[in-house]
């Protein structure tokens, strides 16, 4: 087990290197850059700028210095010719340099601020679409070829090819305006959280319910389940002791897309309700060249991602220890 | 693996799928032909004529002065452009889903903008049969280390949120499209749906690298081995007809999930930029002209409508196909 996240660690440690290194040398490349306006500036003015952002070293330094962990202008270590008052910086230090749009906060400070808001959306989101998922699709396979099995199957399927910018949007109309009972958008109360929580967790619902009818239904015809009930249990125990763990796998294998997919969906909505988290810094930041700050955000949520796949991981190899860890 | 004849059969008797397939028949065909089609101009803007846009659905039937489309169509666009002249002369469709808030008729609009989703779709699936089963194939052919350090790079891929990738990276490229542009003659939109083509092959890499794994073992893959043939021809012609059912299913996996995504980096404002016509772009409109003074709701359902009930077909023609071309389903004993 710890072999096996050893080297998927050494295998993200690899892969975002990579990235890293790439993107932060395309940035440099691209012509302009963030300091071009309509306006040209003082020259003396865009001098100070390119040497307090260090625009004006050589791209290798600018390198050495994002990525850290040394700190390597006048305030570095005393080794390295600083003054030692900030030896340390840089992402591997958890610093990610200043914004360069919002000038006087740092990546740093803006994450600080937007990720609890993008945190708790996500978990709230992708929590009431675990739970109500899992029981629809416990309940449906249970009621198999009812209505209710029916019903779930189509909705089930239908929020699964709805996008959630779209689902978000119905609800908006049906929910905000037509019977006006929620806020249509902003930051604040629990009030703000509803809509664009449902509006993210509903196709992660969606493929819960169908991932745990289908485990639920695999694991009814097992022959363990047949001699519960022939040994005269009652059906709600049949199926809470004996079934549910068997349609809980599959489930638990989907958390960590769920989770990644929670955080990439709330890209959009976030946009759409104006809520001042990470996913909508990203998206500005993509589309205003703030490439510290876009870069920052990918380190963060990739490393997040990495996490909580790995974590979901170790869960379900604690589950089913039929799972062999070095095949994978 | 059950024959394909058979598959087929199946997939005739599961009355969901049929129909799903048939209707999925239909929306490529209209996409396909939407030149030919009595539809008004999707991007032309007709303030003048709609005085109160955004006009609700279904006031009239149909209306005569058409107005020709001012882009630049294909070849074969302008020869179907031709075609409808002769055929409706100047009648055109009015505004039958309504029109947006800048008076283009929304049908319109819905019909032409699928054509960006199925041209991703077409991207998508070049990219997982050409890199996806390539990769997997000679991965589950070749074994030990090899297997190992290309199975390795697909997990480092797949363990990557690639929309924030995919984000930074178009960003990135927004810059360099004027070059881009001169010396290679690609816009921004096939660097889209090259990345969209790119991040769409690992799911396939691996299910026909497992799938091969399984193969390579099997008894007539040792006897043409020990025949003397070579590994290409084990490859094309042993190993890869038995590895077409996984590959379908995946497919039908795969499309969807690539509509989405390109709907959403189109809704962005990261994909498709106006005045070309994306359902991710409709979607956006829609969104945008939500407001609380007057529900424009046919700008949210229109492409609500489109996007999920193709999605909604897609994903039950998958779930067919799977059956039937799963052994252990009851119907296929």
């Amino acid at each position: 087990m710890i072999g096996f996240l050893a080297r998927r660690l050494v295998g993200f440690a690899v892969t975002l290197g990579v990235v890293v290194t790439a993107s932060f040398f395309l940035m440099r490349a691209v012509r302009g850059g963030p300091f071009d306006a309509e306006r040209r500036l003082d020259p003396a003015i865009e001098r100070n700028l390119r040497s307090r952002y260090h625009l004006d070293w050589p791209a290798w330094k600018q390198f050495l210095q994002y990525v850290g962990p040394l700190n390597l202008d006048e305030r570095g270590a005393v080794a390295l010719g600083g003054d030692g008052s900030r030896a340390f910086g840089g992402v591997l230090a958890g610093d990610f340099g200043p914004s360069l749009r919002y000038r006087d906060q740092t990546v740093g400070d803006l994450l600080s601020q937007s990720l609890p808001i993008s945190l708790a959306l996500g978990t709230f989101a992708l929590l009431w679409a675990v739970l109500l998922g899992l029981a629809a699709g416990v309940l449906s396979a249970v009621r198999r070829g009812t209505r209710l099995d029916f019903a779930v199957r189509l909705l089930a399927t239908a929020f699964v090819a709805l996008p959630n910018f779209v689902v978000a949007s119905v609800l908006v109309i049906l929910l905000a305006f037509l019977v006006p009972l929620l806020p249509v958008a902003g930051w604040g109360s629990w009030r703000h959280l509803v809509l664009p929580a449902l509006a993210l967790g509903a196709p992660v619902a969606a493929h819960v319910a169908r991932l745990a009818r289908t485990g639920m239904l695999e694991t009814l015809s097992q022959d363990f389940v047949r001699a519960a009930r022939a040994k005269g249990l009652p059906e709600r125990l049949v199926i809470l002791r004996h079934a549910l763990p068997g349609a809980l796998l599959p489930v638990a294998s989907y958390l960590g897309p769920a989770a990644a997919g929670v955080l990439t969906g709330s890209l959009v909505i976030e946009r759409i309700f104006a809520i001042p988290g990470a996913g909508s810094h990203f998206v500005n930041s993509a589309l205003n060249r703030d490439y510290t700050l876009a870069m920052g955000v990918t380190i963060v949520y990739c490393a997040l991602v990495y996490a909580l796949n790995s974590l979901v991981d170790v869960a379900y190899r604690l589950l089913d220890p039929r799972i062999e860890t070095e095949a994978a | 693996m059950i024959a394909g004849g058979q598959a087929w059969r199946h997939l005739r008797h599961d009355r969901a799928a049929w129909t799903c397939l048939v209707f999925l028949g239909l929306v490529l065909l209209a996409s396909l032909s939407a030149p030919l089609l009595p539809l008004p101009s999707p991007v032309a803007i007709a303030l003048q004529e709609e005085p109160e846009a955004p006009v609700a659905p279904w006031r009239e039937t149909f209306r005569h002065g058409f107005r020709p489309d001012d882009r630049d169509l294909s070849w074969i666009d302008a020869r179907l452009d031709e075609l409808r002249q002769d055929l409706f002369g100047d009648l055109q469709t009015a505004p039958w889903l309504g029109t947006d808030a800048k008076g283009r008729d929304l049908l319109s609009r819905v019909v032409w903008g699928s054509r960006t989703s199925i041209l991703a779709a077409i991207a998508a699936t070049f990219a997982s049969l050409v890199l996806g089963v390539t990769w997997g194939a000679v991965a589950g052919l070749a074994g030990g280390r090899v297997d190992n350090w290309m199975m390795r790079a697909v997990d480092a891929l797949q363990s990557l949120p690639f929309i924030f990738l995919v984000i930074f990276l178009i960003g990135i490229v927004g810059e360099y499209r004027a070059e881009l542009a001169e010396r290679f003659g690609i816009d921004r939109e096939v660097v889209f749906y090259l990345v969209i083509g790119a991040v769409s092959w690992l799911t396939m890499a691996r299910l026909v690298r497992g799938q091969v794994l399984a193969l390579r073992k099997s008894a007539f893959v040792e006897a043409a081995r020990v025949a003397g043939a070579s590994g290409p021809r084990i490859l094309l012609v042993h190993v890869l007809p038995n590895v077409m059912g996984v590959v379908v299913v995946c497919l039908t996996l795969t499309i969807p999930s690539v509509m989405l995504f390109e709907a959403f980096l189109s809704f962005l404002g990261l994909g498709i930029e106006p005045p070309k016509v994306s359902w991710g772009i409709l979607a956006a409109d829609g969104t945008e002209a939500i407001n609380p003074i007057r529900i424009a709701w046919w700008l949210v359902a229109a492409p609500a409508a489109a996007m999920g009930s193709v999605l909604f077909a897609l994903n039950v023609v998958g779930d067919g196909l799977r059956d039937a071309l799963d052994p252990r389903h009851p119907g296929n004993r």
